[in-house]
């Protein structure tokens, strides 16, 4: 990780999994002017609970400031800027290019050394699944452009700390042991 | 010091006898979660969606005010919440009922006013179908409230009116609204009422600041030169008013004021510096500016409050004692916050502080305030014209101080603030951060209802009080009575204002005609009395203080006064527009004299 101020932060947060709650979240983001680069939002092994990966182009200010006030939505149960934790950032991207048999070959190749995959072959076309980093999205991305990039999809970031258990997440589990979660 | 009106920690009354386990509809369930609530009146108007809450209303012990638009309902819970310190509601239909509410909403949002507004909803098998009077009411509400809930169910009901209550009325108070469909309100189901505290998992109102934390704040204050306190709205909230005495006692540093912290601090105590800001004295905004240190009581740093952030009180360090840390360093970055509720950390505070060495300072903000008592336009004699600033003083004067006043938005609200002295808290209620016009008559009504025993004033401007003056009907029909000060000088005076110093004078819109205010009392069965010159004002508050009805005082002072000192929006807090020098005060349209320090 780099110890400068990255001016991307990257938020996990808990919330409660109910109707309107990721509305909640990006009205609050809207309403306060702050940039979201990426969402993702799902469930966990908590029933009733979903986690959110949020980037947030922001600085030291404004990132507590983003954490404040999520905090201060009710549905929402616990956030962590993990931006400066050892943590793993995914992408998943899917890629579909533009690969006439006489081609296949050498995007398959190219494909092996970013470590993706095709998961469909079409006449013309072959579909990549890619996962990783942004960086390591684009990187593949330039290098099949030249071949004729068709459609593309991203799942938006998801983030975990390394090691031990997270901050948001022991947040979440204690409730849980609780059993006010379920409340 | 008089104890608030209200102990907002007490129970309203004992708890109730616990009915059993019975079937009831919705509309039922209702009524009795409100009144576990301890909830006494609400304001609201009936339409098609909250029609059964309505039918089932006649077997509650709740009182209805039937205002005479949405708008009116929500500030009058606004009015009844702030005077009380309790919790207001209001009660509207789907649609154009739900929407008229909004501005009340947002205006009890900005000024962290405990307000549940219950809404009624198309039936559930309904919503999305652009049904007849439906809107996405949550949808509409979610950035103007603290949260809100839609209820689909009549076995929710009662959890939501006690999630509703909880939050509104917990932490950083703010309005809640239940919007709940029909079919909720006419289902049936077993109910019984269920005690238990409300559990929300990812809510959590109540923040303490560190010990060492603490002792560093008792450093700082005891290192300080130039200390200066701030009581903001917080100190009114939290019923704090009596510590920050005990804290002033002990430290003898003095207090600046915001708007809305008006009351909080005694106005006639000898540390009392008066309002801060945009219209605060020059004396004030120039002891800011030159402090060493600022202890921020329970106020956000308003963009009124500071003017321009990067020359704000550049000096001073900041202590900022506040209960919701997403206004930790939003607008002026401090030095120590101290997150938590404000009387406890005063409480915590008080034992360790010591008398502050800043007679230096005290003398040095005395002498800022300069020959203002002399030149201050209410003690110059009587000229036969009748300012704005002659009436608030008189009417300080004749009511003793003692008056709960209700502002409306523009000039006369800072000829307020700045004439007359509040001593005691929730006895200035008005609308600070949204800025709302039409908020005083409803809100006072609401305050009438809290506040039976006191005598209260609307002082409103001539353009805001003819936005609301409909519930005139309401104060007849419902027999609440105010007293109506209309400051009428025929102008939209503070946009007038900025007009006559940033727009090169050009009236645009601003001039507005009135109708006869007595004759429009008269219309609705009630009093009015018409004033213009100073020898009139206190005859005129005696009569209305005397009627049994609410009676408007037409007061009709000078068309183009203005409201001094100044600091224009975005500028260095220093920088203000002073009066203008006294020698030009006999000119015929130029009422301004000195109160503030001369240049």
């Amino acid at each position: 990780m780099s110890t400068a101020d990255p001016p991307l932060r990257t938020f996990v947060a808990y919330v409660e999994d109910q109707p309107g709650v990721l509305n909640r979240i990006a009205s609050l983001f809207r309403r306060r002017n702050f940039n979201i680069v990426s969402l993702n939002v799902g469930r966990t092994q908590t029933p009733g609970v979903s986690r959110m990966t949020v980037v947030v182009e922001a600085d030291d200010d404004k990132a507590r400031r983003i954490e404040a006030n999520l905090y201060k939505l009710v549905n929402v149960l616990s956030v962590e800027d993990i931006t400066r934790s050892p943590n793993i950032v995914r992408d998943l991207a899917l890629i579909k290019v533009f690969a006439p048999p006489e081609k296949r070959s050498e995007v398959l190749q190219l494909c092996q050394v970013f470590r993706a995959r095709a998961v469909d072959v079409g006449p013309d076309t072959l579909v990549v699944e890619i996962t990783g980093t942004q960086d390591k999205i684009i990187g593949l991305l330039t290098i099949l452009e030249p071949f004729g990039v068709l459609e593309m999809v991203q799942s938006g970031t998801v983030a975990m700390t390394r090691g031990s258990i997270s901050d948001a997440a022991r947040a979440i589990r204690d409730t849980s042991n609780r059993g006010i979660a379920a409340a | 010091m008089a104890a608030p009106s209200t102990d907002p920690s007490k129970p309203l009354k004992e708890a109730r006898p616990d009915k059993g386990l019975r079937t009831l509809t919705g509309a039922q369930i209702l009524w009795d979660a409100l009144e576990e609530q301890g909830v006494e009146v609400v304001f609201g108007y009936p339409g098609g969606a909250i029609m059964p809450a309505y039918d089932a209303l006649p077997g509650s012990s709740i009182r209805h005010v039937l205002v005479r638009h949405e708008q009116g309902a929500a500030h009058m819970a606004d009015g009844y919440a702030r005077a009380s310190g309790r919790v207001g509601v209001a009660v509207a239909t789907s649609g154009p009922g739900a929407t008229n509410l909004v501005t009340g909403i947002a205006n009890a949002m900005m000024d962290s006013i405990p307000i549940v507004c219950i809404t009624g909803q198309v039936p559930s098998t309904l919503i999305g179908s652009d049904a007849f009077q439906e809107t996405d009411f949550t949808g509409v509400t979610l950035p103007i409230t603290k949260h809100n809930l839609l209820v689909t169910r009549a076995q929710d009901i009662m959890p939501a009116i006690k999630q509703a209550f909880y939050i509104a009325s917990s932490g950083r108070p703010g309005p809640v609204v239940v919007d709940i469909t029909k079919d909720a309100q006419n289902q049936s189901c077993e109910y019984q009422y269920d005690p238990s505290p409300v559990r929300l998992p990812g809510y959590r109102p109540d923040r303490q600041p560190l010990p060492e934390e603490l002792k560093e704040a008792v450093e700082m204050i005891q290192s300080a030169k130039r200390p200066i306190i701030f009581c903001g709205h917080g100190i009114v909230r939290a019923n704090a008013t009596s510590l920050l005495l005990e804290f002033v006692h002990k430290t003898n540093i003095p207090v600046a004021l915001t708007l809305l912290g008006l009351g909080g601090f005694p106005a006639r105590h000898e540390r009392s510096l008066g309002m801060m800001g945009m219209h605060g004295e020059a004396w004030v905004n120039t002891a800011i500016q030159e402090a060493d240190l600022i202890i921020a009581l329970g106020m956000r740093f308003d963009d009124r409050v500071t003017g321009n952030l990067k020359t704000y009180a550049p000096n001073a360090k900041k202590i900022h004692v506040e209960l919701d840390p997403a206004e930790i360093n939003k607008n002026v970055k401090v030095d120590l916050p101290l997150l938590g509720d404000v009387r406890e950390i005063l409480r915590q505070l008080v034992p360790h502080v010591e008398r502050a060495a800043c007679e230096e300072w005290i003398a040095h903000i005395e002498a800022l305030k300069g020959d203002s008592a002399v030149r201050d336009i209410k003690d110059l004699p009587d000229s036969g014209q009748l300012f704005a600033a002659h009436v608030i003083h008189d009417l300080w004067r004749y009511t003793e101080g003692r008056a709960l006043i209700v502002t409306d938005v523009g000039q006369h609200q800072m000829w307020e603030a700045q004439y007359y002295k509040h001593d005691h808290p929730r006895k200035l209620l008005t609308s600070g951060g949204l800025g709302t016009m039409g908020f005083a008559l409803p809100a006072a009504m609401g305050a009438r209802l809290a506040c039976p025993d006191d005598e209260i004033w609307v002082v409103a401007g001539d353009g805001g009080f003819q936005m609301t003056a409909a519930e005139l009907a309401t104060c007849a029909q419902e027999n609440i009575k105010v007293n109506i000060a209309v400051i009428n000088n025929g102008f939209l005076g503070m946009v007038r204002q900025w007009q006559q110093f940033f727009y090169g004078g050009r009236y645009v819109a601003t001039p507005i005609k009135s109708p006869d205010y007595v004759l429009l009392a008269q219309a609705h069965g009630l009093k009015g009395l018409r004033v213009t010159q100073r020898s009139e004002v206190r005859a005129a508050v005696e009569a209305a203080r005397a009627n049994a009805e609410t009676t408007i005082v037409d007061f009709r002072v000078e068309q183009e006064d203005s409201v001094y000192p100044m600091v224009p929006a975005g500028a260095d807090l220093h920088n203000m527009i002073r009066r203008p020098k006294p020698e030009i005060k006999s000119a015929p349209h130029n009422p301004i004299f000195e109160t503030g320090d001369d240049e």
